[in-house]
């Protein structure tokens, strides 16, 4: 389905994006599985309460018992029997670098996910759709490593300081310089964590007396920034853009809520992909917004820098806008560049306010050096400067991948949500028998994935998410399009109404030359 | 041949589980759920085989009655 434009002058390329409802029996039968688990979630509660049963739950003391209790709410009962029993298809240890293919510990339960215990085997080469490495950059080939080896030689692991006191490098000044280059604005600034930069540095910038407005599907990390600040948090549906101006109307013409006064600050909370989705934000509608009703937009890149755009700069290029247009840019380098941390850039101003206000400043320890530096050699390559092609050669790379494997999958009838360009490619799954059974049949396989339930997703959306990346070759693309092939018939996963054909015959020519 | 019939029969059963969610239950409670299921699915095609053609004939006199209204001669 195409999704027709509002202001159709808006957008330079065409924005499509799926999110197919499945037939009505397979809503119909996903409740009747959890229904039927639910049932016997109750019944094994009961026998555990009663003495019938003796397994290591979590459950209050005995002097406890007549306290409000602990475990009763939903979330409980679900992990405790629901989660439990497909438990094995999460956490699982890999003892080799996440690139393109890596190696899992073999680890097998004796008593129905209870324990588990290693076998002491490994299993080698499963071909890996679950780790965020869109570019590729997790690499061990020593020759692009060397400028890291080098570095961790000079400076060691340990910074042992936050950015306020003694833990601002030279490597971190070169870095923050090498980010505001790359992005194309005035200055930016890096922390150790990821998160931490959404949750700490939200409450810096906004307080109380302020509107956050925040989409419906944020990653945590925004809602805790969000909720530790203490502004008022209005959400609207996710992508939804009349939704967002209706709350935006809303906000100026009403103020706040009882004093009837302006608000101090209205800020827009977006993210450039989400991960859950692999949708992509209308980023030209929504600043056409904050324009004309005077908000501020702030932007967590943190799985479009590197992915997107046609030099990996982010949404910001995909959708040939300029930086100027987007008050904060946030992202991470967890995902597009293989190390760790995230950053804030904007104008000199708010970097300069952050750099004194920001929790993470103060208090937190700054990034290490070797990771610094394997951030500042991968920027390099995507930016050309280490006189290479071979940064543009991995964003073409990872957009060939994305179009493939995503064209390939509706052509096979699978469900699958988001925008044609994303590298993140979540395939519904919908019902709770499947989720443990496609994720163990995969591994059988050799192709590790992602399967993920419900406190991530709806309750009736299970999904299996792939992550695309610049590393994968063709043929480990077309063994794991086979292999799903193969499994989505046998566990019938094709939902699609809307495929355009079933298998498309690729060799029918040589076909019919031996039919003489 | 044989085997494509076994191996059919199989991905049926495979279907079964996965959609009532027993597929994730210990063996036991798969016992104990079989059980229910088959009683309850026997029960039903019993009354359908017991009710439903007593059900239709009388409907169907009772359709024909107000149409066609001739009452049987005696003779």
């Amino acid at each position: 389905q195409k999704n027709g434009v509002s202001n159709g002058t808006v957008y330079k390329k065409t924005f499509i994006e799926h999110f197919e409802q499945a037939p009505m029996y397979v809503a119909v039968l996903t409740f009747l599985g959890f229904g039927v688990g639910t049932i016997f979630g109750y019944l094994r509660d009961f026998m555990r309460a009663w003495g019938l049963e003796k397994r290591s739950v979590a459950a209050e003391r005995e002097q406890q018992k007549d306290f409000v209790p602990l475990y009763q709410d939903f979330e409980n009962f679900y992990t405790r029997n629901l989660y439990l029993r497909i438990r094995d298809n999460w956490n699982r240890p890999i003892c080799s670098v996440p690139g393109p293919q890596f190696d899992l510990m073999e680890r097998v339960t004796d008593d129905y996910n209870w324990t588990f215990r290693f076998t002491g085997r490994t299993i080698k080469n499963v071909i890996n759709m679950g780790s965020y490495n869109y570019l590729g950059f997790a690499e061990t080939d020593p020759n692009a490593l060397k400028t890291v080896g080098k570095e961790l030689q000079k400076y060691g692991t340990g910074v042992c300081s936050t950015r306020q006191e003694m833990g601002t490098l030279d490597k971190h000044v070169e870095l923050e310089n090498l980010v505001a280059k790359f992005l194309g604005v005035e200055d930016a600034m890096v922390f150790g964590m990821g998160f931490a930069t959404n949750s700490m540095n939200i409450p810096a910038l906004v307080g109380k007396g302020c509107l956050i407005l925040s989409d419906e599907l944020n990653h945590t990390s925004l809602v805790l920034g969000a909720r530790l600040s203490g502004a008022t948090i209005r959400i609207f549906k996710h992508n939804d853009m009349q939704c967002l101006e209706k709350l935006l109307r809303d906000a100026i013409i009403y103020g706040q809520p009882r004093s009837r006064r302006a608000w101090r600050k209205i800020i827009i909370l977006v993210e450039g992909i989400y991960s859950m989705e692999g949708s992509i934000v209308r980023l030209p509608e929504i600043v056409s917004l904050k324009r004309k009703y005077k908000a501020y937009l702030y932007l967590d890149e943190a799985h479009s820098i590197g992915a997107v755009g046609p030099t990996g700069r982010g949404v910001v290029e995909y959708f040939s806008m300029s930086p100027d247009d987007v008050d904060v840019l946030m992202g991470t380098f967890t995902k597009s560049f293989g190390a760790a941390g995230g950053y804030i850039a904007g104008k000199k101003d708010l970097v300069d306010f952050l750099r004194t206000h920001s929790h993470s400043a103060v208090y937190a320890t700054s990034m290490c050096p070797p990771v610094a530096e394997q951030i500042i050699r991968a920027m390099k390559c995507l930016m050309g400067l280490d006189g290479t092609t071979q940064g543009l050669q991995r964003v073409r790379q990872l957009g060939k991948n994305t179009r493939y494997f995503r064209r390939r999958l509706h052509e096979m009838g699978f469900i699958v949500y988001g925008n044609d360009d994303s590298p993140v490619v979540p395939l519904l799954l919908y019902m709770p028998g499947k989720i443990g059974a496609f994720a163990r049949r995969m591994l059988d396989k050799n192709i590790g994935v992602v399967v993920v339930g419900f406190p991530a997703t709806p309750i009736t959306e299970s999904r299996a998410r792939f992550c695309v990346s610049a590393a994968h070759t063709r043929e480990m693309l077309d063994t794991v399009l086979n292999a799903l092939d193969e499994l989505g018939d046998f566990l019938q996963l094709k939902y699609s109404r809307y495929s355009k054909s079933a298998h498309p015959e690729l060799y029918e020519e040589t076909r019919f030359e031996f039919e003489d | 041949d044989v085997k494509r019939v076994k191996d059919y029969i199989y991905w049926l059963y495979y279907q079964y589980l996965l959609i009532t969610c027993s597929y994730v239950l210990e063996p036991w409670e798969q016992s104990m759920f079989h059980t229910i299921t088959v009683t309850v699915f026997a029960m039903v095609v019993y009354t359908a085989y017991v009710f439903v053609p007593i059900h239709i004939r009388l409907a169907f006199e009772f359709f024909s009655q107000i149409f066609g209204g001739q009452p049987e001669s005696t003779v």
